[in-house]
Parts: C-alpha cells; sequence; structure tokens
C-alpha cells in the first residue's frame, strides 16, 4: 500500500508481539506486515453477512483501523448468517453491535462507525479516509456506487457477493486490473434477479465469501502473494467447488477504460432503474395502505376505533411506547387470536420494516382492514410526541 | 458441450445446473441452449439479440467477448460455457 508506507510504520507494543506471535513468525508477514497491518485503514460497507467475518477476521488480523458503513438494525431474521450479531442484540444498530463485538475481540482497534447510507454525496468524502474499500453490499446501487468510487479515488474494491448456494469474488479497481463495470457496464432491471431477501442465501456462504475477502484484503495490505486481481473466482457452496475465470481490463469500460464517460459519481438508484415511489405507492404498499404518523395522531385525537398492534420486541417496548398491543412479530402467527378481526388495524415496530411485513401477513391471513404505520415510532417521536425516547 | 447454467437462471433451465447440447460453435450452443429453453433467450439477450450487459458467458476460463472469434469459436465436446449473471447478495434484509 502505497498511501501507508510513505508514512513511517507504527511500531509494535509488546501486547502486539504477543498477540501477533503467530503472525510475525511467518516470513511473508513478520514485523513489518504486521506494522502495515497496524497502519491500514480498511472500510466495510455492510456490517452484515459478508461484513460479519470480514471484520472478525480483520480486528483480529491486527488491521489498525476498521471503517462501518451501516445504518441498520439486527433483525431476527439476520442472525442465520451476520454472525457479529447476537440474540440479544435485536433491535440495535448493527454499527453499535458489531463495535461492541469488534473491541472485545481486539481493544487496540480503532472503529469508525459511519451510520449513513452510503450516496453519491457523501462516498467520496467516506471512501478517502481508507486505504482499502471492502463491499459486502446487497444491492445493485450501492455495488455501482462503490465501483465507481474506488475506481475515481484508485483505491481497491474487495468484492464479494452471494445469491442462494453461489458466491462471487475478486478484487477491482487497482490500478492494472479490472473493475466491476468491465466485468459488468449495466445492472439487471429492477425484478429480474431476485435479491437475498427474496431468494434466499445459505447462511454460511457469507461466511465463505466474506472470509475470502478478508484474505484478499490482507494480502493487499502486506503487498504479498497473489491477490485475485483480474480474477472472478466463483464458489458454489452445493457442489463446493471453486471456479476461477479470467477477468479483463475492458478498454472501452466507462469509468476505468482509456477514455471514461463517468467522471464523477452520478444518480445510482436512476442508473440501475429504480423509480423513486409516486404518491399511490408511498400511501399504498404491496397493498398494504401506508398510515403515516400525523393521520394517526389525527385518527387518535378524533376518537376513532383502533386496534394499534406493536410487533417488535419486549424490551424495545420497554424504551418507549405509543399505548400499542405488544405481539413481537415472531409470535404473531401463533397470537392471531389475540388480534381482533372487525376492528381496524394499525401495526407499528421502530421504523415500519417490520410491521410492514407483519402487516402483510395478516393481510393474507384474511384481516380486512390492515394499515402499516410509516416510519414507526421513530416517526412518531421525530414529529409527534418527543417524550417518547429514540433509540 | 456443457453448459453449466446459474441458481439465478435454473428456473428458466428446467431447474437444471449443467445441460449438454451439441455444437460446433459458442453461437450454434447457445441456439440449441435457447432453442430448448426459449425463456432464457430473454434473460440472455436484448430483443436484438445483443447479450445482455449484466450477463456475462465464458468459454472454459475465458470471457467470449475477448475471444478472437467471438460467438465462432469452435467448440468440442470437452468445453463448458459457463454464464455468469451478476448477483447482489452480501448483507440482506
Amino acid at each position: 500500500m502505497a498511501t501507508t508506507l510513505q508514512t513511517a510504520l507504527p511500531e509494535l507494543t509488546t501486547d502486539d508481539l504477543s498477540r501477533y506471535s503467530r503472525h510475525l513468525i511467518l516470513p511473508e508477514v513478520g514485523m513489518e506486515g504486521q506494522q502495515k497491518l497496524k497502519a491500514a485503514r480498511v472500510l466495510l460497507i455492510g456490517a452484515g453477512g459478508l461484513g460479519s467475518p470480514l471484520a472478525f477476521y480483520l480486528a483480529a488480523a491486527g488491521v489498525g483501523t476498521l471503517g462501518l458503513v451501516d445504518f441498520d438494525v439486527v433483525d431476527a431474521s439476520n442472525l442465520q448468517r451476520q454472525i457479529i450479531h447476537s440474540t440479544r442484540d435485536v433491535g440495535r444498530k448493527k454499527l453499535d453491535s458489531a463495535a461492541e463485538k469488534l473491541i472485545a475481540l481486539n481493544p487496540a482497534l480503532n472503529v469508525v462507525k459511519h451510520e449513513i447510507m452510503l450516496s453519491s454525496a457523501n462516498a467520496l468524502d467516506i471512501l478517502a479516509d481508507y486505504d482499502i474499500v471492502a463491499d459486502g453490499t446487497d444491492n445493485f446501487p450501492t455495488r455501482y456506487l462503490v465501483n465507481d468510487a474506488c475506481v475515481l479515488l484508485g483505491k481497491p474494491n474487495v468484492y464479494g457477493s452471494i445469491f442462494r448456494f453461489e458466491g462471487q469474488a475478486s478484487v477491482f479497481a487497482t490500478r492494472q486490473g479490472p473493475c466491476y463495470r468491465c466485468l459488468y457496464p449495466e445492472p439487471p432491471p429492477p425484478g429480474l434477479v431476485p435479491s437475498c431477501a427474496e431468494g434466499g442465501v445459505l447462511g454460511i456462504l457469507p461466511g465463505l465469501v466474506g472470509v475470502i475477502q478478508a484474505t484478499e484484503a490482507i494480502k493487499l495490505i502486506l503487498g504479498n502473494g497473489e491477490p485475485l486481481i483480474g480474477r472472478l473466482l466463483l464458489v458454489d457452496a452445493l457442489a463446493m467447488r471453486f471456479r476461477e475465470l479470467k477477468l479483463r481490463k475492458n478498454p472501452e469500460c466507462p469509468v476505468c477504460g482509456a477514455h471514461p464517460t463517468v467522471t464523477r459519481l452520478i444518480d445510482y438508484q436512476q442508473f440501475c432503474g429504480i423509480k423513486p415511489e409516486t404518491a399511490q405507492e408511498k400511501a399504498l404498499k404491496n397493498g398494504i395502505p401506508q398510515m403515516t404518523v400525523k393521520e394517526l395522531k389525527q385518527r387518535i385525537d378524533a376518537g376513532d376505533d383502533l386496534f394499534i398492534l406493536d410487533v417488535r420486541e419486549p424490551f424495545e417496548h420497554q424504551i418507549g411506547n405509543i399505548g400499542g398491543k405488544l405481539i413481537p412479530q415472531n409470535d404473531v402467527p401463533r397470537r392471531l387470536g389475540e388480534i381482533d378481526r372487525e376492528r381496524e388495524i394499525v401495526v407499528h415496530c421502530k421504523s415500519g420494516g417490520r410491521s410492514q411485513r407483519i402487516a402483510e401477513y395478516l393481510h393474507q391471513s384474511g384481516y380486512a382492514n390492515v394499515s402499516n404505520l410509516v416510519g414507526g415510532i421513530v416517526a412518531w417521536a421525530e414529529q409527534i410526541d418527543p417524550g417518547v425516547p429514540k433509540y | 458441450m456443457n453448459i453449466l447454467i446459474p441458481t439465478p437462471l435454473r428456473p428458466y433451465a428446467g431447474g437444471q445446473q449443467t445441460l449438454q447440447v451439441e455444437a460446433a460453435t459458442v453461437g450454434e450452443a447457445l441456439s440449441a441452449l435457447t432453442g430448448a429453453h426459449p425463456e432464457l433467450r430473454t434473460h440472455l439477450f436484448t430483443p436484438e439479440g445483443r447479450l445482455r450487459a449484466f450477463v456475462n458467458l465464458y468459454l472454459n476460463e475465458d470471457d467470449i467477448r475477448y475471444l478472437p472469434d467471438k460467438e465462432n469459436t469452435h467448440v468440442t465436446a470437452a468445453d463448458s460455457l459457463s454464464i455468469i449473471p451478476s448477483i447482489a447478495g452480501g448483507l440482506a434484509v
């Protein structure tokens, strides 16, 4: 890493010498390699399936600074593969949950939390502070954004992607090698390729692919071995077969080619064919009416008969609630008897994601009048009652 | 030759992981494939017949875009053609 080598490498402490002794006796790492790791700054996009093993192994290996970009909260359905989060973390910010585990593993680690959705407006500023970027995103707009930002800044992009039982890994955007757009100039139209949420994913697969990404990041920092530059590694977990394809730098690549047409970050939602929601879609999502907190307040004040269903976990309800009936989302199917079919039901959670799914479930289960509270209790705290604690 | 079908496209190829076709060139193999599984055609090619920008075809370990004869490259029964679409899994919600 040129940027790392230009400055003096940090000294190893006595604690470092004992902690990293198995690295130090490897000629390929040694004192200097461990110092390079200590000086290194790696940014992980996403603290989820791929981000979990990546963060754990990079922290354990002695990478000095790990930046994490994520704005999500831990959901029970994450725990099948996102091993950095525990059952007690459900409902917590992924960043807080991940940082706590990483510091427990390696107290000398500098964790930088970027609680933000990476966008064209902020990506260059965030990425600029790091030597290497590891892409663990689950969507095409962010994937192209990360690729383009890495090319524009000249930062290697350690790429991993998974679907069901299959994974891909490579190292993009190095000076000599291809970028993601050399491989895939354009994303598929929305709806053609299912996401993990729709298509499912074997929980172990992000572990396998994330560990490959971590290995590549370490090799790039050490400047040793043969990184996956110009090679696409394909993992088939079902057949347990690894294959490798040759990748070429496309001279006509719109970002990293000889005559680039993309010289600054663009609107990646639009690039990926994702249109902003129309007013009609805002009012109705998957057949579920979307109620704003202001509407709910008006309805309550008007004395309307509403059954407010809170599908969060009990500890979240304890932090703050708006008087709804608490049935945690996973208990709803066996506690349907407690939800009155005759009444108008408004489902809420923290920010509107879990409640939408439960509202859809209730709708499918024959409930005629169910709406989802947009923005959840967080929106309520922000717009209606600041006395309700935000968490 | 063998054609390897990736998971996201298997529903359009009768659920099969690999397909055997008789072909002398890459182009013939693709015609045989989309002839047997017409649904695959719209996923692989534009209405004008160009390979879609989010799909790559590899003959063994080489991208056919970079082979001198491209779709006209000769193939034997021992060759494999892989379809490599872009996938976007990861942290998943």
